[in-house]
């Protein structure tokens, strides 16, 4: 059968993407303003760009988050593929809702709520353990750790249940160790999956303020931390020139993962 | 014998496999909630920790409590904390009604469209998500302020001559998270009703429902779980929500995930902060296991 559409629903469809797109469209042309004014167009210039380039304070802090990122991207990659690959292939076990309990409950939790207990686990930890002595990088890190896997496993978690097992089987059959099948068998059929999961969990931790705001230290500032003090103050072009930038690096790394993903199915 | 040692290995494996996860969400996520408790049951203090202690060692298994009530007897008797958690409640639930009401039609026709063009809408949707949050919220100050583009445009067309006061209003946080929110809601309503039935939608005709009819009798109930799991996702973070009050909000949209933020890093009472944030785990308690309940139903579903 064929469905009819209803008018309205294409015009209430041209909305929402014009509420969608359009504040974001706004933000990247007046990154091109010479005025600092959003209601004066005072001509084309790239001054702003030529600004956030000298501006140290937001460089520093873009190289400690790309550091964050990464780091917390690949150990939440990991961690998130071990508890995928219990939560699929194990069949039941004791504890398994549990687990899928503790691994969906930093999806809609509060960041208020997340930053706040890491916090308090960080200092208790200290008290008794003497360890982390101070926080910085590596406790950001824990925490966007523990609060990506919970986007890994979704994402895995899906692409492992779509996964043909009959190709395992046959190397197991052919003699192969568990470990090694899964080496060289399920990890490259689950590679497009395990790469947009590490780009989510390095969005992700580049995007957070308010987890990052609770759980640094003195001397650990990240990008989305000077961002946002820089934007409580008001309009400030610097920042749609870095808008215009991040939005850029995300639209070609859409695009080039979608190519390589498009590649490994053929 | 090698059989008996790879089978143990394989088990050693396994095991490991599970708990490496299981070990870290326990240690980083559900252990932290409960010293949360503990502490907002002890006194704030000048020191390193800037808490008192709740459980003192007297030798042995024997633990003396020094627990306090205090922290919840003043968020009780302060109607400031009242109104911020009922004030939290109606702005979560009136942006998620907004975000449902935006979101379904596109969902619907994203989901009605050829399967071409539906990767691309789909992508639309979710490329947003994909950049920064708090950019996305800043775009909106730009519009949203007196001498902002919205105004200016609305005075150069005469439509109005006096600037319209919109940003740090509650207009401004409803917009601002339906906004930030709305992918939240789009994704799981197309999931469901990309797999609905669509016989049913041809038996409702054939039996003479009007094209509403049908809609709500037939495509509003088969949308259902996308609808509460939608409603949910955009529900529960909102409530807690920080950056968007902050940016956006001014003094009559007080949020209690801002309270919560003033209690932490401006106050430095860190017993009262986990305090308001017990009390708004309590209150997020009964839409977290509706989500839950729901997650476990359409895993159910898929197998």
């Amino acid at each position: 059968m064929r469905l009819r559409t209803p008018g309205f629903v294409f015009s209430a469809m041209a909305f929402a993407y014009a509420f969608l797109y359009l504040p974001i469209l706004a933000v990247v042309v007046y990154s091109f303003n010479e005025s600092k004014l959003v209601t004066v167009w005072g001509g084309f210039s790239t001054k702003w760009y030529g600004e956030l380039f000298r501006n140290e304070q937001l460089l520093g802090a873009a190289y400690q988050s790309l550091k964050v990122a990464a780091i917390s991207a690949t150990f939440a990659v990991v961690l998130g593929t071990l508890a995928s690959i219990a939560i699929v292939r194990f069949g039941r076990f004791r504890g398994k809702s549990m687990l899928q309990g503790v691994l969906a409950a930093p999806l809609v939790m509060p960041e208020v709520l997340l930053g706040l207990t890491m916090l308090m686990l960080f200092v208790a930890m200290e008290q008794l353990i003497g360890w982390p002595e101070k926080r910085d990088l590596t406790t950001i890190s824990i925490a966007h750790i523990t609060f990506s896997v919970a986007y890994v496993v979704v994402v895995i978690q899906s692409r492992l249940k779509t996964i043909d097992r009959s190709l395992e089987e046959a190397a197991l059959d052919l003699g192969a160790r568990p470990l090694k099948v899964f080496m060289l068998v399920t990890l490259p059929l689950m590679f497009p999956a395990l790469l947009s999961s590490w780009l989510l969990a390095f969005t992700l931790s580049m995007d957070d303020l308010v987890i990052a705001s609770f759980t640094s230290g003195p001397g650990s500032t990240t990008l989305p931390m000077v961002v946002f003090s820089s934007v409580r103050l008001g309009v400030n072009p610097q920042i749609n020139a870095l808008a215009t930038i991040l939005l850029l690096l995300v639209i070609i790394c859409v695009f080039v993962v979608s190519r390589l993903i498009r590649q490994e199915k053929r | 014998m090698t059989g008996l040692m790879s089978k143990t290995a394989n088990k050693l494996g396994r095991l490991s496999v599970l708990l490496i996860p299981f070990l870290w969400m326990t240690v980083f996520f559900l252990l932290p909630f409960l010293i949360l408790l503990k502490i907002s049951f002890s006194q704030t203090r000048t020191g390193i920790p800037p808490y008192t202690e709740v459980f003192e060692w007297a030798g042995g298994l024997l633990f003396k409590i020094h627990g306090t009530m205090e922290n919840f007897y003043f968020l009780i008797s302060d109607s400031l904390y009242f109104a911020a958690y009922t004030n939290s409640i109606k702005i979560a639930a009136i942006s998620t009604l907004i975000c449902l009401l935006i979101g379904y039609p596109m969902a619907l026709g994203i989901s009605r469209a050829s399967p071409k063009v539906r990767n691309i809408l789909l992508l639309l949707v979710i490329l947003p998500f994909w950049t920064s949050f708090l950019i996305r919220v800043y775009a909106w100050i730009g519009l949203l302020k007196n001498e902002g583009l919205i105004n200016h445009l609305l005075m150069a067309l005469g439509i109005i001559d006096q600037p319209l006061v919109m940003l740090h209003t509650p207009f401004a946080v409803y917009l601002g998270i339906s906004y930030s929110y709305l992918p939240f809601m789009v994704l799981p309503l197309y999931a469901s009703l990309e797999k609905m039935d669509y016989s049913l939608l041809e038996a409702a005709a054939d039996l003479g429902a009007k094209p509403m009819q049908a809609f709500l009798s037939v495509t509003i109930p088969q949308s259902m779980p996308g609808i509460i799991a939608g409603s949910m996702l955009v529900f529960i973070p909102a409530i807690g929500e920080f950056v968007i009050p902050d940016l956006l909000g001014g003094a009559n949209t007080l949020m209690i995930g801002k309270v919560l933020w003033n209690e932490f890093f401006l106050n430095r009472d860190w017993p009262l902060a986990s305090a308001v944030a017990v009390i708004m785990l309590v209150i997020l308690v009964l839409p977290l296991v509706l989500w839950q309940r729901h997650q476990q139903v359409l895993e159910e579903r898929d197998q």
